[in-house]
């Protein structure tokens, strides 16, 4: 490859040489004819690239467009208020009822359980593979820890439904077949990587000079690692635990297999609920027609799935920002 | 006097010992927790492979999915999620890697290249649901593609270009300075320097991501099942290739679907155990395409990155 570079680059040196001797007006010509071709080239290209970087421009407002164009007619129908306060969620029944209350709730409470696990032992993992394991642990186990995170979701909710409820009914008797424990629980390990990932990154971050101070001090390992490293990389720390709390608002599939897809408003890990995510996927799954209002509806709950992850997501990004830049 | 030294000593030395004790204890617990997450990952793909062993085999791979069990096999899944992949990867490659080299190579720092960073920081976290109703929305309705092969091609291609817009700066950013100023001191113009020298040198990185994109691709189901693909397809779309003139055709393009992970949902959510069989069986080969993309693609990185000295 190098030397097919370098060959190009020799030719074009001789070309200019010979330009600077100045043989024939005529060559020199063609050759600035041949610049500018290559100088147009560059712009056309350039603005090809361009267009290709505006596509996630594109793409963010086809999804807003999309989501809020959709929904208008469901909230002409569903005044707000009802839609934010009502306690039942039955938009294909007769006596259908608006209240995203119910979906609501399954989401929080699936995340709950899901951050429950995810947080300690993505931060002990984190601080783990930052502080205390040689290099080559580090580098091996990470993109193996990563797969965590790769595996398709609803293999994930077979895992949930075939494996990890059947092992908790054994501990917890009279746990349903349809939890929102179990779904949560394997939501949490699915978001282990992205919580350790990102903040062992920014636990890397923290200088070494300040390390350092603290083992002059007389400080241990671990008394370093939470004691200074910690809170140097407090701002990351956040960061990778909003964007696991992103990630497990708007996990589906494994809610959808295993948490049941009956609306219900409760605070109860123990039993069944559906998610603003398995909401969509049960309607998809019908064939309902492009307008009624129970297609409509899922639209409005994308809407408001979206809004949740967007704060999340702003509040991630932010503070990631804040971290790389203190040091 | 000597006595309270003495016990001075004792209490700083027992409290050396313990501030020890729980250094050691925390390496214990992190390593605990560490391979007790690595054991989750293999106990899941070991269970999953003993469960659906009785299905595989050939008969597996070449039947359709049928009303009863034994006979139900994956033919149009894996046909399906081939197919929806070469969409994807026509799609989300060029797009990917023009706007990673227009942001890394290009873009001035200003409040465009700003808004467009933003906007792929925030479609990497949206999730994968929001995309089916964008493509429910505008590719199946608006643009009246259907709930085809083409539409899901294009949804998941939006889904992963995110990851491979972000691999492929790293890639490009990985490249030193050097290599692109000796270009442009013989006189290459930007995008000379860029075609001939930047990319090359990162072709092992993009890569990487592209893989790592279509692994995350292949079993995503949420946006497949919004833009409504069935799970009963008994037949095949039209071959992409064919004998006469002119041997390539594009009708399978507007063909209905279905892929595996739809497939393999669709066996989870029936309660007779036979499909559940079926279901581990599908989802052991998924997962194991899944792990077997990645594996490829830290190898991929890991023999650039040896290759390569500066």
């Amino acid at each position: 490859m190098l030397a097919r570079n370098s060959g190009k680059m020799a030719t074009s040196m001789n070309v200019q040489r010979e330009t600077v001797t100045g043989e024939a007006g005529r060559e020199r010509a063609q050759l600035r004819r041949r610049l500018q071709l290559r100088r147009l080239r560059d712009r056309v290209v350039e603005s090809v690239l361009l267009l290709s970087g505006l596509v996630a421009v594109f793409v963010t407002a086809a999804i807003v467009y999309i989501l809020v164009s959709e929904s208008l007619p469901f909230f002409a129908q569903v005044p707000l208020r009802e839609f934010l306060t009502d306690t039942m969620w039955t938009p294909m029944f007769d006596d259908a009822r608006f209240g995203i209350l119910p979906l609501v709730a399954g989401t929080l409470v699936t995340t709950g359980v899901a951050l429950c696990l995810a947080i300690p032992c993505g931060t002990v993992i984190a601080l783990y593979l930052s502080e205390f394991a040689s290099h080559r642990l580090r580098e091996t186990v990470k993109p193996i820890l990563e797969l965590l995170g790769a595996v398709p979701t609803v293999v994930y909710g077979y895992f949930a439904l075939q494996m990890v409820t059947p092992f908790l009914q054994r501990f917890i008797p009279g746990l349903p077949g349809f939890n929102m424990l179990s779904p949560g629980l394997v939501i949490g390990i699915m978001i282990i990587p992205y919580v350790a990932s990102v903040s062992e990154d920014a636990m890397r971050a923290v200088p070494n000079t300040m390390r350092e101070g603290s083992y002059a001090m007389g400080a241990t390992r671990l008394q370093t690692a939470v004691r200074v490293v910690m809170p140097g990389a407090l701002s990351g720390i956040a960061a990778a635990y909003i964007l696991g709390i992103s990630r497990a608002v708007g996990e589906t599939m494994v809610v959808a297999v295993a948490a049941g897809l009956q609306p219900n408003l409760t605070w109860n890990p123990l039993e069944s609920a559906a998610t603003i995510t398995a909401f969509i996927v049960q309607v998809s799954l019908g064939d309902l027609p492009h307008d009624s209002i129970g297609y409509q509806s899922i639209f409005a709950a994308g809407l408001v799935l979206m809004l949740t992850t967007l704060v999340f997501n702003i509040a991630g990004f932010l503070l990631t920002r804040r971290f790389r830049e203190v040091y | 006097m000597a006595a309270t030294s003495e016990l001075v000593g004792a209490r700083l030395r027992r409290d050396v010992r313990q501030r020890q004790f729980f250094d050691r204890l925390f390496v214990l617990v992190g390593m605990a927790i560490l391979f007790a997450a690595l054991l989750t990952l293999a106990i899941l793909f070991l269970d999953l492979v003993r469960q659906g062993a009785p299905r595989f085999g050939w008969d597996f791979l070449t039947s359709f999915p049928s009303r009863k069990a034994v006979q139900a096999g994956i033919l149009s899944a894996w046909v399906g999620t081939s197919l929806v992949m070469l969409v994807t990867v026509a799609v989300a490659m060029p797009l990917g890697v023009a706007a990673a080299i227009y942001l890394e190579e290009y873009a001035a720092k200003n409040w465009l290249t700003a808004i467009i960073e933003i906007n792929v920081t925030n479609l990497a976290g949206v999730p994968s649901i929001i995309y089916g109703l964008l493509a429910l929305g505008l590719f199946v309705y608006q643009f009246s593609l259907g709930q085809s092969i083409v539409s899901a091609g294009l949804t998941l291609a939006l889904l992963i270009l995110p990851i491979v817009v972000v691999a492929t700066r790293e890639a490009l950013r990985a490249v030193p300075r050097a290599i692109r100023e000796a270009a442009f001191a013989l006189g290459a113009t930007k995008w000379e320097v860029t075609a001939h020298h930047v990319l090359p040198y990162s072709t092992g990185g993009i890569l990487t991501g592209l893989i790592i994109g279509l692994s995350r691709a292949i079993g995503e189901t949420a946006p497949i099942i919004t833009i409504g693909a069935l799970a009963f397809i008994a037949f095949l779309p039209t071959p992409p290739l064919g004998q006469e003139f002119p041997y390539v055709n594009f009708t399978w393009l507007s063909d209905p679907f279905t892929v595996m992970p739809i497939q393999m949902f669709n066996w989870v959510s029936r309660p007779d155990p036979a499909f559940q069989m079926n279901a581990a069986a599908a989802g052991a080969i998924l997962l194991g395409l899944t792990l077997l993309m990645n594996g490829v693609a830290i190898y991929v990185r890991y023999r650039y990155r040896k290759k390569i000295n500066w």
